[in-house]
């Protein structure tokens, strides 16, 4: 049999986000990998230990913890980095706040969204980090879909949407200035749909918030958010019972759930398949600031 | 985790990458918004936002381009600035569309966009015909050697959909189209406003019976549209397992890659540059897997027969298909920088597949018109988004074919050493 040498969207997509990842691991001295135990970040990691298989991933992994993460998914990032042999760093939002870095937002809509960018400059500073992989894809967002895979951030960890480089082929510019840095993002041109098929194909674990699962809820603004100790809850917010899964994974704050029975990766899919709303749109409060609020985050350092 | 073998779900579908030139005149904003409109790509939440936006601006219509122009500097100014990508797909294909600004100012961008599209949809205003705009931008598309170009000519519903108009143009554009060297050329007659031939063929234009745009866009080939015949793997990354704890891996040398060409088998002979010497492949391992061959654009770790020194900026080939090792380069450039010019003893820092290398331009043999095609051999410099034809030398060797026999091998970009920008892109059509 002849093959016709076609490979699948799939196929296209890794070979890309390998390319992407021994680039920069040949051209960067200090790189570090994004890793929340979300499913995106969930992905590059099984991309990162792909492409430099049978040797170790050449590269510690941080997480940015405000300390509103669920749980189950703070369980699952360091059962996965033990599995992999990985150094996990951890930078938390509370020891900024702790040192005066960060002020603690108040009020009925307080998240420490924000605030993790403090915390990840300073890590980038004191661990001298000169490329930071990020699971951003560009299907997510408008702003997104504007930004390099290469995306340069200044000294200040500034991100210039106007004046960025060109970006050609698979030739990617990785020259950089002492303190300043370059995020990768090599699941760029991966969709929400992918992720899901790759993890199917890959039969990658995930942390069990992703499944329907019974879960104490309230109402806020449109999303199910769980019943958490960093939020209070007002008297017009009463709490109930509610089968949902998680379609992102964020802090308990501002992440909301949907009304899913989807207890497989199988499952998940049909779901995504079929819905109309974007997944940030339906998830996170944090994006619904204003039509630029991405944007202006991202401006300042953000993810 | 094999390439032969695919999981269920992405069994049959493949990527076609595509760039859209033309201006928010033409109607390319809205022809985007109908593909992904008709298409299901666009979800609630956002078409929400877009009339809301709409609305808020006084307009009567839902602006379709607040879909895909992403930065508020683009919104205030009602142009787009950059290259924004966007994704759809059907059952047969996955899209990923580079939406490319028109307006010669953003020549760069389009460029960039056209670099790793396999089809260009140029967009023409039926009231119109071909304008200086349309002939750049199917320059720029050859330029770049995109291998499928669709002329779209838009807004028949405006020409009563007379089969005269589209006729007239197919002809115009035929005739620049000599001059130029397009590979597979595809016109369309369509209503991006109305649907007319976008998703289903048109019932208001009879007289057509060639496919519906996103028809063809389902069905061109592009598979043999890579280079499987010329091998080249340019080595990447050298995977060196360290402390490895299990004996078999002690040994272990593998050279990373994505091939660039040809199609690589456990025992073929390959040649190793800049050395020359001569081994063969033991084993090709795609993520972490053995598998039966490599090809374009896999990224896969070969396994030689023989211990020789090779490294990151190497080259991969077969003993007697090989690229030239070559110092001196004649190439075509986009330039890409405001700041500064290029011209005669410009030195730069080239980027060609792994390696790089410096570069000095000891040639600027003509400056090209990029509406007229009109060679100015009097110029003495390269300006922001201005194409020409330059001789460069190197420093170092590269390995490397002419762009027009491979994107990848015959593609390379410039940087400032100073500022670290990206000033240019280059297109190999000579090397020695």
């Amino acid at each position: 049999m002849r093959p016709d040498y076609q490979l699948s969207q799939l196929d296209v997509l890794q070979a890309e986000a390998i390319h992407v990842m021994r680039e920069v691991a040949a051209e960067f001295e200090r790189p570090v990998l994004l890793f929340s135990g979300g499913k995106d970040s969930v992905v590059m990691l099984a991309l990162a230990e792909q492409a430099f298989s049978p040797a170790r991933i050449p590269f510690p992994v941080m997480h940015v913890d405000t300390g509103h993460n669920f749980p189950e998914v703070l369980e699952f990032r360091d059962r996965r980095v033990a599995e992999l042999g990985v150094r996990l760093i951890v930078a938390s939002v509370q020891d900024s706040i702790d040192a005066g870095r960060a002020t603690e937002e108040t009020g009925r809509h307080a998240s420490r969204n924000r605030l993790q960018t403090v915390t990840l400059l300073d890590a980038i500073e004191e661990y001298r980090f000169d490329a930071l992989f990020g699971g951003a894809r560009r299907d997510e967002e408008k702003a997104r879909a504007k930004e390099r895979v290469f995306s340069f951030r200044d000294e200040f960890g500034q991100w210039d949407p106007k004046n960025q480089r060109p970006e050609l082929w698979n030739l990617y510019n990785t020259r950089i200035r002492r303190g300043e840095h370059i995020r990768v993002f090599p699941l760029s041109n991966w969709t929400e749909l992918d992720v899901w098929a790759y993890i199917e194909r890959e039969e990658l674990d995930l942390p069990g918030i992703y499944f329907a699962h019974q879960r104490p809820v309230f109402e806020r603004d449109g999303l199910l958010l769980a019943e958490n100790p960093y939020v209070t809850r007002g008297g017009d917010e009463p709490l109930f019972t509610a089968t949902v899964r998680y379609r992102t994974v964020g802090d308990m704050t501002c992440t909301g759930a949907v009304a899913s029975t989807a207890g497989t990766v199988a499952e998940v899919i049909a779901e995504v398949a079929a819905t109309r709303i974007t997944e940030r749109g339906q998830t996170r409060a944090d994006d619904r600031t204003s039509e630029a609020a991405m944007e202006d985050r991202k401006r300042e350092g953000y993810f | 985790m094999s390439a032969v073998s695919p999981g269920p779900l992405a069994s049959r579908m493949d990527i076609l990458r595509f760039a859209t030139a033309g201006s928010v005149d033409d109607g390319k904003s809205t022809l985007i918004g109908r593909l992904l409109y008709d298409s299901k790509s666009i979800f609630a939440d956002q078409l929400e936002a877009v009339e809301r936006t709409s609305r808020d601006r006084g307009e009567d219509y839902t602006n379709l381009a607040l879909l895909t122009d992403g930065l508020r500097a683009e919104r205030e100014q009602g142009i787009t600035i950059d290259v924004a990508y966007r994704y759809f797909a059907t059952p047969r294909r996955k899209f990923i569309i580079a939406d490319t600004p028109g307006h010669i100012q953003y020549t760069r961008n389009m460029v960039t966009g056209a670099s790793t599209a396999d089809l260009a949809v140029v967009l023409v205003d039926a009231r119109n015909g071909l304008t200086e705009q349309s002939r750049r931008h199917a320059f720029l598309t050859t330029l770049l050697r995109v291998p499928h170009m669709v002329l779209a000519v838009n807004k028949m519903d405006l020409v009563d959909y007379q089969a005269e108009v589209f006729e007239r143009i197919c002809e115009e554009f035929s005739a620049f189209a000599t001059r130029l060297d397009i590979g597979d050329l595809t016109f369309v007659p369509i209503s991006a406003l109305h649907g007319d031939n976008v998703v289903d063929r048109s019932a208001n234009m009879p007289w057509y019976d060639g496919p519906s745009l996103l028809h063809h866009l389902e069905h061109v080939h592009i598979a043999s549209d890579r280079n499987l015949i010329d091998v080249r793997f340019p080595v990447q990354y050298v995977i060196r397992p360290q402390a490895a704890t299990d004996a078999a891996l002690h040994d272990y040398r593998g050279y990373a890659g994505q091939v660039a060409g040809g199609v690589l088998k456990p025992g073929d002979e390959v040649l190793h540059l800049p050395s020359g010497f001569t081994t063969k492949v033991r084993a090709v391992e795609w993520a972490g897997q053995p598998v039966a061959e490599a090809f374009a654009p896999m990224s896969v770790t070969l396994l030689l027969d023989d211990d020789v020194d090779i490294s990151r900026g190497d080259m991969i080939s077969r003993p007697n298909n090989r690229p030239a090792v070559a110092q001196d380069i004649e190439a075509m450039v986009c330039w890409m920088s405001s700041d500064q010019v290029l011209a005669k003893r410009s030195r730069l820092v080239v980027k060609h597949t792994s390696r790089t290398v410096k570069a000095i331009v000891t040639d600027l043999h003509y400056r090209i018109d990029v509406n007229t095609l009109h060679r100015d051999e009097s110029a003495t410099q390269l300006g922001l988004n201005e194409v020409g034809r330059v001789r460069l030398r190197l420093t170092q060797p590269i390995f490397c074919d002419p762009y027009a026999r491979n994107r990848t091998t015959g593609g390379l970009i410039l940087i400032d050493e100073a500022t670290n920008a990206t000033v240019g892109a280059a297109m190999i059509t000579d090397a020695r």
